[in-house]
């Protein structure tokens, strides 16, 4: 089997993506204050959800949605869409918020998943997204998409782990780190997310190049 | 003759093959092309790489970014259906609950079986590597040496096509002028960990794999491939015309509708088709070889999977090539007056002495890799690869034998895991998760595995499939010979890596804690081994079973070794000569 790097996780062999995975979700506690209506009932309960299945149909483009059924509410979803155009700006005039290339989408189609993979995210994103409006109402009688920027910041730093996170951020920060893990996964997936990292693959080529001048320059190959 | 349902299968054939994937695409291919008529088994659905690859679709096409599932364990893409480490109703047990003595079984259950979607590597075994017993006293010998195997490796490598060099190594066979197709240039990270490991005497050289980075010689190839057989030149000729080169994108492991790589459903079985001489019978599960009175066998009994029903076929000949579990399944499944332990079972080998590749792998990032300048390093998958470089201190290691080393940098496509090593939020963080992508490195050894009396199989006694065929139960143990060369394999990656500037975790120094387990490089060989003696062994080195010698096992369940060198390769270079001297014995009427 062929082995890819360890920074290109979609690619890297799938048992470890998958032990990775695991590790990451174990290591994310479900917010200790949730209250008892905010407990969730499984995914797979979701109607019209379904798997993969053994033999699915591959050369077919899928979107979020289309296999089960998304469980984000509105609120949550709204909330979600804010959180990615935090992480995610824009970098060029003309690219798209996240939110409008459907990160969120992605986001929603994860943590309703039937598959132990991801059932441990369910909890803590949905948890989280909940938090993330009760913490901004808290501090500025707003839900989160509706705060300004500064406003938006305020909260992000306290959890985004940049700086020591208190004792009573700890669950917010494990939610923010598996969102961004979330976020950022969907947001480099796509065309524009290809463009702001620099893979420019994909596309059919005569020959293989190799390096360019330039790349084995930097490297001291040149 | 085509890809048929039942109704329309001939009253008898004179080879059946069971199995579509390495060995039976190449031993239907040798047969075909050689005027034989042959109907071939497959326990899965038809399958067209053509229309069914998802080429292009980017991971943003896939359901949760591609991510392994367990339905599709190595991603959504990937090439394989109804198959991976389980299969609905097809259960497989262990011997023991001791993770470590368990056995991972990978299937797939479709038409060209496991090489939609393998990785293409195709090393020639050295000569070395066919009589390791000889050298250190353990394992055993095959029963010929690398010289008599050599003119089948040249013709596989030019029927599937293969890229790679010569570099004229100890134990790393050259291949004759023009027989290889030029290799892929390195990438940028190739070339840095080439330049900073050389100091430590290893190589870093171009991989072989079968991939066809220019068009093949359809001009020249046929000639060499059938001397003297120009109905087959026509034929291959035109089914190479039918291939692309590589266009350097999309994933190998998804399968090619350019045809571009090899999968036995793009190469061995079209041109076979081809002949007229071939009728495919897929959803067809074998259950056990039929012997007639004469002790030989005479056909196959199947399960027609789509009804359910069970039906038998008659053929002149038998070739069993249903990977190495499934062949010693049936073997032990075909149970008779004559063969009550199963089908030339009179060693009792069946079963025994099964192997995989020894598996270890350390990734690390490294900064001199950040910030490079931009431009497209997809390619196809692996371009260069470190051969085994430490033939000369076998001594001094604390193991026998040795492994090669594939890795991978480059800035591939993203998914599930990008950014995830960067902190913070906004421009910042986008800014460092576009300095560090790429900048990832992966290296994975694959070591030679020595056949021990601990690593095999057998019938279960209790559990059924949903047939009610005997499933089988899988015992392992690793050996220390591999347990240390894992360590070594560790400490080794660890070490380029620091040479290359790169940070890693600690290596793992517990060399059983290290290796993967049993089964899970999917490199599944032995469980029938061929020797010289039929005492010792249950094939000859035709793979013929001694006691039933129109009998052929042409997948890698005859392998009596597991050198560190992939084994489709060889397996398709043994199914090729063994099918060739099959034919000259039914012409002779040996059989």
């Amino acid at each position: 089997m062929e082995n890819i790097p360890a920074d290109n996780s979609g690619q890297i062999d799938r048992r470890q993506a998958l032990k990775w995975i695991g590790a990451a979700a174990a290591a994310a506690a479900i917010f200790p204050h949730a209250s008892a209506q905010d407990r969730l009932a499984p995914p797979s309960a979701s109607p019209g959800g379904k798997r993969i299945g053994w033999d699915p149909l591959l050369n077919k483009n899928y979107v979020p949605g289309d296999l089960w059924a998304l469980t984000l509410t509105p609120k949550q979803r709204k909330a979600a869409a804010a959180l990615t155009d935090l992480i995610l700006p824009p970098d060029n005039p003309g690219d798209k918020l996240p939110s409008q290339l459907g990160v969120q989408n992605f986001v929603d189609e994860w943590i309703s998943s039937p598959y132990d993979e991801t059932a441990k995210d369910r909890p803590v994103i949905v948890e989280g997204l909940d938090w993330l409006d009760a913490e901004a109402q808290r501090r500025f009688q707003k839900d989160f998409a509706d705060l300004a920027e500064p406003q938006k910041c305020a909260i992000a730093d306290d959890i985004c782990g940049k700086t020591a996170v208190k004792k009573e951020f700890k669950s917010a920060q494990n939610f923010f780190n598996r969102f961004r893990y979330l976020a950022a996964s969907g947001y480099y997936s796509t065309p524009q997310g290809w463009k702001d990292v620099g893979y420019t693959g994909n596309v059919p080529m005569v020959d293989f190049p190799g390096p360019t001048p330039e790349a084995l320059k930097h490297l001291g190959l040149a | 003759m085509a890809i048929i349902t039942e109704k329309d299968l001939q009253p008898t054939y004179d080879v059946i093959v069971v199995g579509s994937g390495a060995g039976g695409g190449q031993s239907a291919y040798t047969l075909t092309m050689n005027g034989v008529k042959v109907l071939m088994l497959e326990a899965g659905r038809n399958y067209d790489p053509v229309t069914e690859t998802p080429m292009f679709q980017s991971k943003a096409d896939a359901p949760l970014l591609g991510m392994g599932t367990r339905e599709k364990p190595f991603g959504f893409h990937d090439a394989t259906v109804d198959g991976g480490w389980e299969v609905p109703g097809e259960p497989y047990t262990q011997g023991s609950t001791d993770p470590k003595q368990r056995f991972d079984w990978w299937r797939a259950r479709m038409l060209g079986g496991r090489t939609n979607h393998w990785g293409r590597i195709s090393l020639r075994n050295g000569p070395y590597d066919f009589k390791p017993y000889s050298r250190d006293g353990l394992g055993f010998d095959w029963p010929f040496t690398y010289d008599d195997v050599a003119p089948y490796y040249d013709k596989v490598e030019m029927l599937v096509g293969v890229y790679g060099s010569n570099e004229g190594l100890e134990n790393t066979p050259d291949s004759p002028n023009g027989t290889l197709l030029p290799p892929p240039k390195a990438r940028a990270g190739e070339l840095y960990v080439k330049k900073h490991v050389a100091k430590f005497g290893i190589p870093v050289i171009p991989i072989h794999r079968a991939i066809l980075s220019t068009r093949q010689d359809h001009v020249n190839f046929p000639g060499r491939l059938h001397p003297n057989n120009p109905k087959a030149q026509k034929i291959i000729a035109k089914a190479m015309q039918e291939r692309a080169a590589c266009f350097w994108a999309t994933d190998c492991g998804r399968g090619c509708s350019i045809k571009a790589n090899y999968q036995s459903t793009t190469v061995h079985l079209p041109p076979a088709l081809a002949t007229g001489n071939l009728d495919i019978l897929c959803n067809a599960h074998a259950r056990e070889v039929t012997v007639g009175a004469d002790g030989k066998a005479n056909g196959v009994i199947y399960i027609d999977k789509v009804t359910g029903q069970e039906r038998a076929v008659k053929g002149k000949a038998v070739i069993l090539a249903a990977s190495s579990g499934e062949t010693a399944r049936i073997l032990l499944n075909s149970k008779s007056n004559r063969f009550p332990n199963g089908l030339a079972n009179g060693s009792g080998l069946v079963g025994k002495y099964i192997m995989d590749t020894v598996g270890a792998s350390l990734g690390g990032s490294v900064p001199a890799f950040e910030n490079l300048p931009v431009h497209n390093e997809e390619g196809a998958g692996t371009h260069v690869y470190i051969p085994w470089w430490l033939y000369k201190d076998a001594s001094k290691l604390g193991f026998a034998r040795g492994y090669h080393i594939e890795f991978a940098t480059g800035r591939r496509m993203p998914g599930l895991g990008t950014g995830s090593a960067s902190p913070g939020y906004g421009k910042s963080y986008k800014e460092e998760v576009r300095q560090k992508y790429g900048a990832g490195i992966g290296f994975s050894g694959r070591g030679e595995m020595i056949p021990n009396e601990n690593s095999f199989c057998e019938l279960d006694p209790s559990v059924k499939d949903k047939w009610g065929i005997p499933v089988l139960r899988f015992h392992w143990k690793w050996s220390d010979h591999e347990t240390k060369q894992a360590a070594h394999m560790e400490a080794t990656f660890a070490m380029m890596i620091e040479a290359i500037g790169g940070k890693a975790r600690k290596p793992q120094v517990d060399g059983s804690k290290a290796i993967e387990a049993g089964g899970r490089i999917i490199h599944e060989v032995g469980g029938a081994i061929m020797g010289a003696e039929a005492k010792k062994s249950v094939t000859n080195q035709w793979n013929q079973c001694w006691e039933v010698p129109n009998l052929l096992l042409n997948d890698g369940s005859a392998f009596c070794s597991n050198a560190d060198k992939n084994p489709t390769l060889t397996i398709m270079a043994l199914a090729w000569r063994a099918t060739d001297h099959l034919i000259e014995e039914m012409r002779k009427g040996n059989l």
